[in-house]
């Protein structure tokens, strides 16, 4: 038995922020495969839960007339690993989705709880903070668009406050348009794995796709909060795209980030798959955005 | 307590349940429908596997509160109206993917997803469908077979 106190199931957003004034420090429940581990870790007792799952506004996924891919946060992974529209603008936050738990997490689990859950080891997180994705926030002054890079504040810690609920994500048309990306997770097995480090590459290409014209680089668990590499993307922009760009990701990255010991891997360990995963990454982006490499 | 609706192997059944009651915990000690297993109760295992609405989720992080409205599927509500096996439970057989029989029945409910599904699927596919199944006899192989009996891709 789960120390539940009180459940709701709220129908719309507006109730949700009602609950949120009724009941403070009420829990947000979307797919609960993160809060309900917390519950049986008795980290959450005696809990009230709202439960997202019946909340219109989190649903479905589009395209906005101004090329914005817009992602509900309650979509689940198992929706959005095979979702059309993902594949075709976004392959790679599509991977990373596929890469979350397993099939049965993956049918219950969010975008939005894996976001607002606030763990370093997010699968989406590398790959939404590489896409320069935008949170739709709505709080009772309204809905507020935040960049993702930042929304992490700390270990399982957010910006979103006490009467915020996360609504949908969006990832602007100049972000994917035209790029190619990748995002590679290092776990001890294959399966059924929290992340030891994850890598996301999002680049675009000259014209003559040649040389590098933007690069975004983001970890996940490569610091307390998923992070982007931003001297290495402003010495990877307008490099050749080749043996030399890789070679200055593999050696500037680290010096942008904090990789420390925990029981799951040391931090010699994660400084290699720091610069390995992000070399491998950032070919594969290239390969995908039409380049060669040789 | 709330009272509870849902659709539980083609029955329709009203219960009530503690708000912080685990859906396996419903269906064993409510229900009696003890094919559903407890195992690291943490969604890691895959033992307390049902299909609700037809998709395989982990039933012991699922309170049954939000199956209200659900329709949920455990090896009980597999045998047809002549007490026959489903397809997957006779490949089971066939190919002895059995050996304990502590991950079978949310394995074999993995595989009635997979059939519904209509599809097949290669060995690798199948590998990636079950990977949310432990199986601590190491009896994967078998499993494999079995799954890829029914809903396998063969080249042609």
């Amino acid at each position: 038995m789960y120390d539940v106190r009180e459940t709701f199931q709220a129908a719309s957003a507006e109730e949700v922020l009602e609950l949120l004034e009724a009941r403070p420090g009420a829990v947000l429940v979307a797919g609960g495969t993160d809060v309900m581990i917390r519950l049986k870790k008795r980290k959450l007792k005696d809990a009230v839960l709202i439960g997202l799952q019946k909340v219109s506004e989190l649903q479905g996924v589009s395209l906005e007339p101004d090329g914005a891919l817009c992602i509900g946060a309650g979509c689940t992974f198992a929706e959005l690993e095979q979702h059309e529209l993902l594949l075709k603008c976004v392959p790679m936050l599509a991977a990373a989705c596929h890469q979350v738990g397993s099939p049965q997490i993956r049918e219950m689990a969010t975008i939005g709880g894996n976001l607002c859950n606030g763990a370093v080891s997010a699968d989406s997180a590398p790959a939404l903070y590489a896409l320069d994705a935008e949170l739709e926030v709505l709080s009772r002054s309204g809905v507020r668009r935040i960049p993702v890079c930042g929304f992490h504040t700390g270990p399982g810690k957010t910006v979103l406050g006490a009467g915020d609920l996360l609504l949908r994500i969006r990832i602007p048309r100049a972000s994917y348009e035209g790029h190619g990306g990748c995002y590679l997770k290092f776990g001890q097995r294959n399966a059924m794995e929290i992340s030891t480090l994850g890598c996301a590459v999002n680049v675009a290409l000259t014209e003559d796709r040649t040389r590098i014209r933007q690069a975004a680089v983001a970890y996940g668990v490569a610091a307390p909060v998923p992070v982007r590499c931003y001297e290495t993307e402003a010495r990877l922009a307008g490099m050749e795209a080749g043996g030399e760009a890789l070679r200055v990701l593999r050696t500037t990255v680290l010096s942008q980030l904090s990789p420390r010991d925990s029981w799951r891997a040391s931090r010699e360990l994660r400084e290699q798959l720091v610069r390995e995963l992000g070399c491998r990454a950032l070919r594969q982006a290239i390969q995908q955005a039409g380049g060669e490499m040789a | 307590m709330k009272i509870i609706h849902m659709t539980v192997n083609g029955q329709p059944r009203e219960v009530a349940v503690e708000e912080g009651e685990s859906l396996t915990d419903t269906l064993r000690e409510r229900l009696g429908l003890t094919s559903v297993k407890k195992g690291c109760e943490a969604g890691e295992c895959g033992a307390c596997t049902v299909l609700i609405d037809g998709k395989a989720v982990n039933s012991c992080i699922y309170l049954t509160v939000w199956a209200d409205g659900k329709r949920i599927l455990t090896v009980e509500g597999l045998r047809d109206d002549c007490g026959e096996l489903h397809p997957v439970q006779k490949a089971f057989v066939e190919e002895a993917a059995v050996q304990c029989g502590f991950c079978t029945p949310g394995l074999v409910l993995t595989g009635v997803e997979l059939v519904n599904s209509g599809r097949t699927y290669t060995r690798e596919e199948l590998r990636e469908r079950i990977s949310g199944h432990l199986c601590r006899c190491t009896g994967y192989e078998n499993i494999l077979n079995a799954l890829e009996r029914v809903v396998g891709k063969h080249d042609s």
